[in-house]
């Protein structure tokens, strides 16, 4: 899960790195009120766009304000732009901060040392891509045992000869407290990105970027609250009400199959045949009796025009599974073409079962059953 | 490491629904179940076999101890079993657990290495050794799909796996291993791990490869590959998946041009490796590079 920028600053100030002031606001007086807050003592602010992907200052999300009337206009330009496909609701408005350099720290999952890695490199203040095409050698990274945490001398000695000036040790002091922020809320990606060096010294966190691993979210129900959840369409909601991986795409031929592998290769060769998928829907694993609730779903889409029931059971029994899209059949009588490859465990009876109950044999491979469903879902378009 | 008949296999969280299940299914086929681990049920025996603490009560308890783990844990538990059979010197742990927290997989991993604990997974559906035993929820004991032989398989995904096996049995093949590497993002055994293992193993004359878009792990099996003799071919699931969605697994993402179906089939192809176009695709390649 995603948290934008004023989710994850105060888990950095919580762990000790310094943030900047300021406080979200959803209109255009909420900003002005902060902004003319934080201007009593003189300065600017900054008004910045709240949306969970990067390039928010090239879209125009970021902007100076020197007095609360002009952080309202401001605001209220912010206030409902698109940047990248998200339409910005809400602002952090921060007191604006006077800096000499920007830095780039991070500390992410890596999956080469399969541990914790921290990165940091002078190159800040850009997309790290931009970075590397710049200097393809100013990253540097620390593996870390996550069992005992960095080592602060090790973390030290990889700023050796970055060019810090002197700053060396303030640095290593912001990636341990960036490392124990990783650590104490099960992020994959804790990143600082600019981490600036004040005019009058000291280091300060202008931006963060912190992306919780979702199979930790139940031990952080509270903070998962302050994240930001991916955007879905309805369909794609109403699966995950039900606990069914369900995903939304563009084309006329509907899937259904067990395991994220044999989902996605389903879509692969409905492709191959010269077809567009409609949506991803996998109801293997624990969600193998959820035969039902994926039939009513994949009916739910009106593009849909045929689909394709592939199972191959391991674990999934696919007489359970069959059995569970029957019942739904029974009760929605569908007219949508639809076509069945069933192999594996459970296998005699599901196929037993389907000419029992729908009178049909599966085809013999899934290669078969896509092709079918894809003509199927052609003709269906000429008519 | 291939998980051979006459390794001895505990179970933990033998006691519960599926693992009872398939702790049942496993030793009707040949593996050699000696034990199990619920706290709660120390000393008492379950399905015939005696059930301890700890894997580490098991492995002093048990005569001649045990060589490989499978746990049947729910994900908030499953750093602490996978460490209790770490230490109790397990040589392998296959850890089925799917939605494990990252930072305790990692955990896992250091302690692993640590100890030269081969972890396989997590979210991993198991591996068959077919006519001699298998580990997780496979459906080994269906002839039409595990029948012996000597084509070894590697695969990300239990379903897809299992559906390679068959396309290559209905080929006329039959496989000597089928080991499933699991979903998520980090792993223990890696394809390229795997593949070394498969390698080595002496019953298997060719590799088929199931990979899935995501990671780098293909790209790695590639340097590998060039220089193995046993001829290989592969199939890599995700190539018509929209970018920078998660499908179904942790592990299987596109960020921008990193974990692209492009980058590993290039990968694989320039080491010599048949790319399948689809999964039913095996059969003639296997026939053409089998000789």
């Amino acid at each position: 899960m995603n948290f934008e920028e004023h989710a994850g600053k105060p888990l950095l100030k919580a762990a000790g790195i310094p943030v900047p002031e300021g406080a979200t606001a959803t209109d255009a007086d909420g900003a002005a009120d902060i902004a003319g807050k934080l201007l009593a003592d003189g300065g600017k602010v900054v008004v910045k766009a709240q949306v969970p992907t990067g390039k928010r200052g090239k879209a125009g999300g970021i902007k100076l304000a020197g007095s609360a009337d002009e952080a309202k206009g401001v605001a209220a330009a912010i206030l409902g732009m698109t940047i990248g496909e998200h339409t910005v609701g809400k602002v952090l408005v921060e007191q604006a901060t006077p800096f000499t350099r920007e830095f780039y720290a991070a500390v992410i999952n890596d999956p080469e040392t399969k541990g914790p890695k921290i990165l940091f490199s002078t190159l800040g203040g850009m997309d790290v891509e931009e970075a590397a095409e710049q200097d393809p050698n100013a990253m540097r990274s620390l593996a870390v045992d996550i069992r005992k945490g960095p080592d602060r001398a090790d973390v030290r000695a990889m700023l050796d000869g970055a060019g810090l000036d002197g700053l060396e040790d303030d640095v290593a002091d912001v990636l341990m407290k960036l490392y124990d922020a990783y650590a104490a809320n099960d992020a994959e990606l804790m990143e600082i990105n600019p981490l600036a060096v004040l005019e009058a010294g000291g280091l300060i966190a202008l931006d963060c970027k912190f992306t919780m691993d979702d199979s930790a979210l139940p031990r952080h129900e509270e903070l998962a609250k302050t994240g930001t959840p991916d955007k879905l369409t309805g369909l794609e909601a109403k699966g995950k009400e039900l606990d069914l991986k369900y995903i939304e795409l563009e084309g006329d031929v509907g899937v259904i199959a067990n395991g994220a592998g044999l989902t996605m290769t389903t879509m692969d060769v409905v492709r191959h045949h010269g077809g567009v998928p409609g949506n991803f829907l996998e109801i293997g694993g624990e969600s193998y009796t959820k035969g039902t609730e994926a039939l009513s779903l994949v009916l739910d889409n009106p593009k849909i025009k045929s689909l394709v029931i592939n199972f191959c059971g391991a674990f999934a029994r696919t007489d359970v599974m069959t059995e569970g899209i029957l019942n739904a059949w029974d009760e929605l009588k569908p007219t949508l073409p639809t076509f069945w490859s069933v192999h594996g465990t459970g296998d005699v009876e599901a196929v037993a079962m389907l000419k029992e109950r729908l009178g049909v044999d599966p085809l013999p491979d899934m290669s078969a059953a896509c092709k079918a469903a894809v003509d199927a879902a052609k003709n269906a378009g000429d008519a | 490491m291939i998980i051979r008949g006459n390794h001895k296999v505990i179970v933990q969280g033998i006691t519960g629904k599926q693992g009872t299940f398939w702790s049942e299914r496993m030793m009707e086929y040949g593996t050699k179940i000696v034990g199990g681990v619920n706290p709660k049920k120390a000393g008492t025996e379950h399905i015939g076999v005696p059930v301890f603490g700890s894997a580490v009560d098991a492995m002093k308890g048990l005569d001649g101890g045990f060589d490989v783990s499978i746990l049947f844990i729910p994900p908030m538990g499953a750093k602490a079993a996978a460490l209790d059979a770490i230490e109790a010197g397990a040589k392998a742990v296959v850890c089925l657990t799917e939605h494990i927290p990252v930072q305790d997989v990692m955990y896992m991993m250091a302690a692993a290495k640590e100890r030269g604990t081969q972890i396989i997974g997590p979210n991993t559906a198991g591996g068959v050794t077919p006519g001699e035993c298998f580990t997780g929820f496979m459906p080994a004991f269906n002839d039409k799909i595990f029948r012996p032989g000597n084509v070894g398989i590697i695969s990300r995904s239990g379903s897809l796996g299992t559906l390679m096996c068959l396309n290559v049995v209905q080929a006329g093949f039959g496989i000597s291993a089928f080991v499933g590497i699991g979903g998520d993002p980090i792993i223990g055994t890696t394809t390229r791990d795997a593949l070394e293992a498969l390698d080595a193993f002496e019953k298997t004359e060719a590799v088929v490869m199931v990979g899935e878009i995501g990671g780098a792990m293909e790209e790695h099996a590639a340097e590998y590959a060039a220089k193995m003799n046993k001829p290989m071919a592969a199939f890599i699931a995700g190539g018509a998946a929209p970018p920078g969605k998660k499908m179904g697994h942790a592990g299987a993402i596109v960020m921008g041009d990193k974990g692209t179906y492009k980058s590993k089939a290039d990968a694989l192809s320039a080491a010599g490796v048949a790319i399948l176009d689809t999964p039913m695709d095996v059969g003639p390649v296997l026939k053409e590079r089998m000789g």
